[in-house]
């Protein structure tokens, strides 16, 4: 049971990572959109964005992977849309694993981000301003690297839930080897082996490894982040 | 030098309509809390909406937004100092002084603007590190670094004890000399000292 890990499940470890990675890229300058939109902008229909941003937090995930098949499926109307003008394949693909899990993952950095920005003291964007700051400055110079720690807590949540998501990517793209079979994905179809047990222990021990490695980074990025601060 | 400002705002049911002309180069702004001195002072910085602002320094009309001269706060010149000075946290005090470095062609160097207020040394010292009195100074020395045409200060010595106010007093003396200012306060003991002209608003109207 402690061997070391078989060529199967260090891809699909490397697929994992792959897919987190990923969906972390794409969610992240999303994620900060809506969170600024939240936080800062009121306007008639907010509601309905946060809903629409919290909706895969309370959907059942094999729902959410539901609806993501028949919208960016390959005769989902996004999804066709692709193939066709593109040649772009989403399902049953690993970049569709992607989007699921940066999906699934949108909740849990917006909420910190909008957190993190509503905290930001105005005046300190106002004495940018008036020492000559352009918006684009004062939103990169001060607003932004104020708003890290929420940043970080954000990245760390979504990497949790990219990397441990299920049911909407199983749903969605399926458990193909090395192609959408991620840790959590292989640990289950270990499991359906007679002989699967072990494979599924030894990957279940990895992902509780890469969880804690995941902490321990943000505690790093966090600490680096607030250097000298004390207005936290 | 001269200056001339008229200011009028309305929030809810409270009415401001200022307006002031000096030819002194401290000007201060007394009147108690609510009287709408800090909605004056940023609505000439444009930090604030309002109804209407206009600003002259040295005869040259800054601000007038009825005839559409409203710049934005980052291209109207004017320095704020906030009360409690505001540094930002997340940077050391030499970077929060030199922040305006980029944005003006002739920029105070930070060294210059630190040695104005007494502060020399203290480029890599965190804002957490500071005294009160120390963070309204650096605040004033990198509103300096921008070069601006004239000093909004909000409340400078509030939350300072009498000795403290006592020590930042010459420090702004001085500066009169480099920059017009507009110094607020709800106490007219401390700009007695330090204005040559006193504005008294209460309500949103000026009495003296």
């Amino acid at each position: 049971m402690f061997e070391p890990l078989s060529p199967f499940e260090i891809q699909a470890l490397a697929l994992s990572l792959r897919v987190a990675a990923a969906a972390l890229i794409g969610l992240l300058p999303v994620a900060l959109a809506l969170a600024w939109l939240l936080a800062r902008v009121r306007f008639p229909g907010r509601w309905l964005v946060e809903a629409f941003v919290n909706m895969p937090l309370v959907l059942p995930p094999v729902v959410t992977g539901l609806v993501l098949l028949s919208v960016f499926g390959v005769r989902g109307p996004i999804g066709g849309w692709l193939r066709e003008a593109f040649g772009v394949t989403l399902a049953f693909h690993w970049t569709g694993a992607a989007l699921a899990a940066g999906i699934m993952a949108l909740p849990l950095v917006v909420r910190p981000l909008r957190l993190s920005l509503e905290g930001v003291d105005r005046h300190l964007e106002q004495a940018a301003a008036s020492l000559g700051a352009p918006p684009l400055h004062v939103f990169l110079r001060i607003t932004l690297p104020l708003a890290a720690p929420g940043i970080v807590a954000g990245v760390l949540l979504g990497f949790a839930r990219a990397f441990g998501e299920f049911g909407a990517t199983i749903t969605f793209a399926g458990s193909i080897p090395g192609e959408t079979q991620t840790v959590p994905v292989a640990i289950y179809a270990a499991l359906q082996r007679a002989d699967g047990e072990p494979a599924a222990i030894r990957l279940a021990v990895v992902s509780v490894i890469v969880s804690i490695a995941a902490l321990f980074v943000s505690e790093w990025a966090n600490r680096r982040v607030t250097r000298g601060r004390s207005d936290l | 030098m001269s200056l001339a400002f008229h200011v009028r705002a309305r929030r809810g049911d409270f009415d401001l309509d200022v307006a002031f002309a000096s030819p002194a180069r401290a000007i201060g702004l007394v009147g108690p809390s609510g009287a709408g001195k800090t909605t004056l002072l940023q609505g000439l910085a444009g930090l604030t909406p309002v109804k209407t602002a206009r600003l002259t320094i040295d005869d040259e009309l800054v601000v007038d937004t009825e005839a559409g001269l409203a710049p934005p706060p980052h291209r109207r010149s004017v320095g704020y100092v906030f009360q409690e000075g505001r540094l930002f946290p997340h940077l050391q005090v030499g970077t929060n002084v030199g922040f305006a470095r980029p944005y003006v062609a002739d920029p105070m160097s930070v060294g210059d603007a630190l040695r104005l207020v007494d502060l020399e040394g203290f480029e890599r010292r965190w804002p957490s590190t500071l005294s009160g009195g120390e963070m309204r100074r650096a605040a004033i020395a990198r509103a300096l670094v921008a070069r601006p045409r004239l000093l909004l200060l909000d409340e400078p010595f509030s939350g300072l004890d009498h000795a403290r106010r006592a020590a930042l007093i010459p420090h702004l003396l001085r500066l009169r000399e480099e920059v017009p200012m507009i110094v607020v306060s709800h106490d007219p003991r401390d700009v007695e000292a330090l204005c040559q002209d006193v504005v008294v608003i209460a309500a949103g109207r000026r009495v003296s």
